[in-house]
């Protein structure tokens, strides 16, 4: 590891980044991977990359800021992000967070109690550019200096800070340094919360400066907004996939399913995250297996972002965030629904559940609901016919931030798989004291440059250490284990994660989600739903 | 010299109890933001908040009667404003600085509040403050007065060698931070002193309790103690204008963010304030947001950019 790095550090005006990361840096993972000279080299980032754009944080380049032609063209951007940085502590602009940011920004005691409960500070071996109090001290100070105008007297009490481009271009990449799993605040002992100063931070940099991750917005949010979905899909294209799948699973199955689109007046109106359909296609089919067979009255909706679950304004735009989840209450109001089941994915949950509550106003405040719930009451009230022994394998449950400490979704999850999994262990911690994926916050979606081997490396790494340890008594090949993530977003960070460490192939671990365990146990359609080969 | 001691401390308790309010009114005042609480909220139904679970893992939830557990909300706070549960839990080194601190304030603090209640039945009632009554109220004061004093001084003392110490803070402290705890350490020295060291004739802490309520400056103040009242008064006026004030920012992020699962659907005044707050015209200065100064929040919301882009 480099010299230990210091807050004015971020003010540095050369291009060097400020830390570079190596295996023997980052905490080992158990046996048998435990050796950092046989852990993955990193890719280094290309000299073009950092030519072209604003890599000077660390050895990888989340957003892409393209480098300013001139020293005008960067005192603009210092001054729109001063400009951004006022509206964020202003009621008109920011009225959302402004609360929960005054209160972080005037009462951390810089005890440091967070770091150690951020995962990808201890993964990274206590690299200081990652403490979560890092990025905060830097606004902080920020604050007031600049906002709160508190000159020399502020400086002495606060400390100072020197802006510049160079530190706005920094603190830009390390708002994408952290995966708002908020961790660090739920062991303040103040109150602080440093996940929602990154929150805030990649705000400021959307709604003002229009800088953000291209996943999140560019091919996030505004394609969604677009066409409907951001995996791009139209309504025409989601109804002829979800129509392949209905008939492979049928024929799979032995069960015949037919998805109901737009029924008016249904009691649930399922979203998915559209993702599923691409990637996990058994996903969509498991929840009409399960829906149909219980008797549920459900339909999709093929209205625009009716069918796409995500909302990833939720972790940069509150105006992007508002508007998707104002298209999913109109998708439920215009179906006339009894209520609106979210499928497996948590920051979708959180988003629409949880904090589009105080957006969401009149007619469009539909109730909501997550599946966890929906899947605990259909399993235990027997309405489905289940064999345990069908899912006599090792299993353990990732806990979704989004879902569990976030949103206090905790039980559901586990009274299913407590019924119908017999070999099923927990991993530690769990529940709200759960580590994040490592793919939070839109990372699991952002593979620009290198930052895959960032993610994997270092967000990944705790998650990936307590999935081994969950399995550590049946590492052996020979063994299939299951590791249930009802989540698509940790869905897709740990089918990358254990892809870049070969997992299946060393041990046999293979990922996914709840609704597919509880068709594996269903005894009225043919054995093996689960099919080993998924990985 | 008595006068202008107790003008201070007039002063000081009146700056502190303003700037307290001024400080809970203005995070009072600000909107209520979107929810954005963490689990586990204490407040749940037991069996629930024993896991850290929600209303949410209750299928149509907004059915039912959310229910209120004061109980569970004591259990959380006491342990944590009393004993620093928080730090306890997951900063130990911290906790063992940091505990000895707070727990010497809470000490002086219920001294002075022992004084001040003597000194107002001595006024009122002296009849009252007889054997055994005033002798036991002598030693409470005393034993809490002088405990929390050693306490405030070792756990600052520690806390400000911590800073100076330790790789892990040293990035984050600033100039103020050390002289927050040496203000703290200078003032409870020189108290302390000043008690210990007091002339033969003083009069006692009661009776100058008394004569600042009653505002009789006959009594005489060595000249220690007086200095150290002085600095208490500016200490206590002081707290209210930084960080360490978070005994009032504490009551916010608990109560008002954290544990603030309050769903709309429940309840109309919130109704009405987010309804208040959509008209607000934001002014971010992104094109997608097409925040004109014109347009309010609930138009922003109900636009599309990417559609609109098209046209």
């Amino acid at each position: 590891m480099s010299r230990p790095i210091r807050l004015e550090d971020m003010s540095r005006p050369d291009r060097r980044p400020l830390t570079h990361l190596e295996n023997e840096d980052l905490i080992p993972l158990p046996a048998p991977l435990d050796d950092p000279a046989k852990d993955h080299n990193w890719t280094p980032l290309s000299e073009q990359a950092r030519e072209k754009y604003e890599c000077l944080l660390d050895d990888t380049c989340a957003v892409s800021i393209p480098r300013p032609k001139s020293k005008e063209e960067e005192d603009q951007l210092v001054a729109r992000f001063l400009s951004g940085l006022s509206k964020l502590f202003s009621r008109e602009n920011n009225w959302t967070f402004l609360q929960p940011l005054l209160l972080t920004m005037e009462h951390c005691a810089r005890c440091q109690t967070c770091s150690e409960a951020c995962h990808i500070f201890e993964a990274s071996g206590g690299n200081e550019l990652y403490r979560p109090t890092f990025r905060s001290e830097v606004m902080r100070r920020l604050y007031f200096k600049y906002v709160k105008k508190g000159g020399l007297l502020g400086a002495w009490q606060h400390g100072d800070i020197k802006l510049n481009w160079p530190m706005v271009a920094r603190l830009i990449e390390l708002s994408y340094r952290c995966n708002l799993c908020r961790r660090c605040a739920q062991t303040c002992p103040i109150g602080a919360d440093n996940g929602l100063v990154a929150h805030e931070l990649r705000k400021l940099f959307s709604q003002e400066m229009g800088i953000a991750a291209k996943e999140l917005h560019d091919t996030g949010s505004m394609l969604q907004l677009k066409v409907g979905s951001s995996t791009g899909m139209n309504a025409e294209v989601v109804k002829d996939n979800i129509a392949f799948i209905d008939e492979d699973i049928s024929e799979k199955t032995g069960i015949k399913i037919e998805t109901p689109w737009d029924v008016e007046g249904a009691d649930v109106l399922l979203i998915h995250n559209a993702g599923e359909i691409l990637a996990w296609p058994e996903n969509p089919a498991a929840f009409a297996l399960i829906l149909t067979a219980a008797g549920i009255k459900w339909t999709l909706s093929s209205e625009l972002a009716g069918y796409d679950s995500i909302n990833y304004g939720l972790w940069y735009d509150d105006a992007q965030f508002a508007r998707v989840a104002v298209k999913h209450a109109e998708a439920a109001l215009k179906l006339k629904v009894k209520k609106i089941v979210l499928g497996e994915c948590g920051h979708a949950h959180k988003a629409l559940s949880v904090v589009a509550d105080r957006v969401l106003m009149g007619d469009l405040n539909i109730p909501r609901e997550s599946s966890m719930t929906l899947l605990r009451d259909i399993v235990m009230s027997g309405r489905l016919k289940l064999d345990p022994s069908r899912n006599d394998f090792p299993v353990t449950l990732h806990d979704p931030c989004n879902l569990v400490r976030l949103m206090g979704v905790v039980e559901p999850q586990r009274e299913v798989v407590r019924t119908i999994c017999p070999k099923f262990r927990e991993m530690e911690p769990h529940g709200v004291d759960n580590y994040c994926c490592g793919g939070g916050s839109g990372f699991a979606i952002m593979s620009g440059h290198n930052f895959p081997d960032w993610r994997f490396h270092v967000s990944g790494r705790k998650k990936l250490e307590q999935i081994l340890k969950a399995f550590a008594d049946c590492l052996d090949p020979a063994v299939p284990k299951y590791l249930c993530a009802p989540c698509s977003n940790c869905k897709g960070q740990l089918r990358d994660l254990l892809a870049y460490y070969n997992i299946w192939e060393k041990h046999r671990i293979l990922y996914g989600g709840l609704v597919e365990l509880i068709v594996n146990a269903m005894a009225d359609i043919r054995p093996g739903f689960i099919e080993w080969e998924w990985h | 010299m008595t006068a202008i001691v107790y003008l201070v401390i007039y002063l000081g308790a009146l700056a502190f109890l303003a700037g307290s309010v001024a400080r809970a009114a203005r995070y009072a005042r600000t909107p209520a933001h979107l929810r954005w609480e963490l689990y586990p909220v204490p407040h749940e139904e037991p069996e629930r908040a024993r896991h850290g679970g929600s209303y949410f893992e209750e299928s149509d939830w907004w059915t039912r009667t959310v229910r209120f557990s004061l109980w569970g909300e004591l259990k959380a706070m006491i342990p944590e404003m009393v004993f620093l549960k928080g730090l306890w839990e997951f900063n130990r080194p911290m906790w063992t600085r940091s505990f000895p601190f707070h727990f010497g304030l809470y000490l002086v603090a219920a001294s002075m509040l022992l004084l001040l209640a003597g000194a107002l039945v001595s006024l009122a009632a002296p009849k009252l403050l007889t054997a055994p009554v005033g002798g036991v109220l002598h030693h409470l004061y005393r034993t809490a007065g002088l405990a929390g004093a050693v306490l405030v001084i070792a756990g600052a003392l520690a806390l400000l060698a911590k800073r100076l110490a330790d790789d892990n803070l040293k990035n984050y402290t600033t100039p103020g931070d050390l002289f927050n705890l040496l203000f703290f350490v200078a003032t409870f020295g020189i108290l302390l002193a000043g008690y210990l060291l007091r002339p033969p004739g003083f009069s006692g802490s009661l009776s100058l309790a008394a004569s600042l309520l009653s505002f009789d400056t006959g009594v005489q103040i060595p000249g220690l103690l007086g200095a150290g009242l002085v600095l208490g008064a500016a200490l206590a006026a002081y707290i209210p204008l930084t960080h360490m004030s978070h005994f009032i920012g504490k009551y916010f992020t608990y109560h008002s963010i954290r544990w603030d699962d309050q769903p709309s659907v429940k309840s109309e005044k919130l109704r009405r304030r987010v309804a208040e707050y959509l008209t607000y015209k934001p002014t971010w200065a992104a094109r997608h947001v097409g925040a004109d100064g014109t347009r309010t929040w609930a138009d922003i919301a109900m636009a599309n950019p990417a559609q609109e882009v098209k046209k």
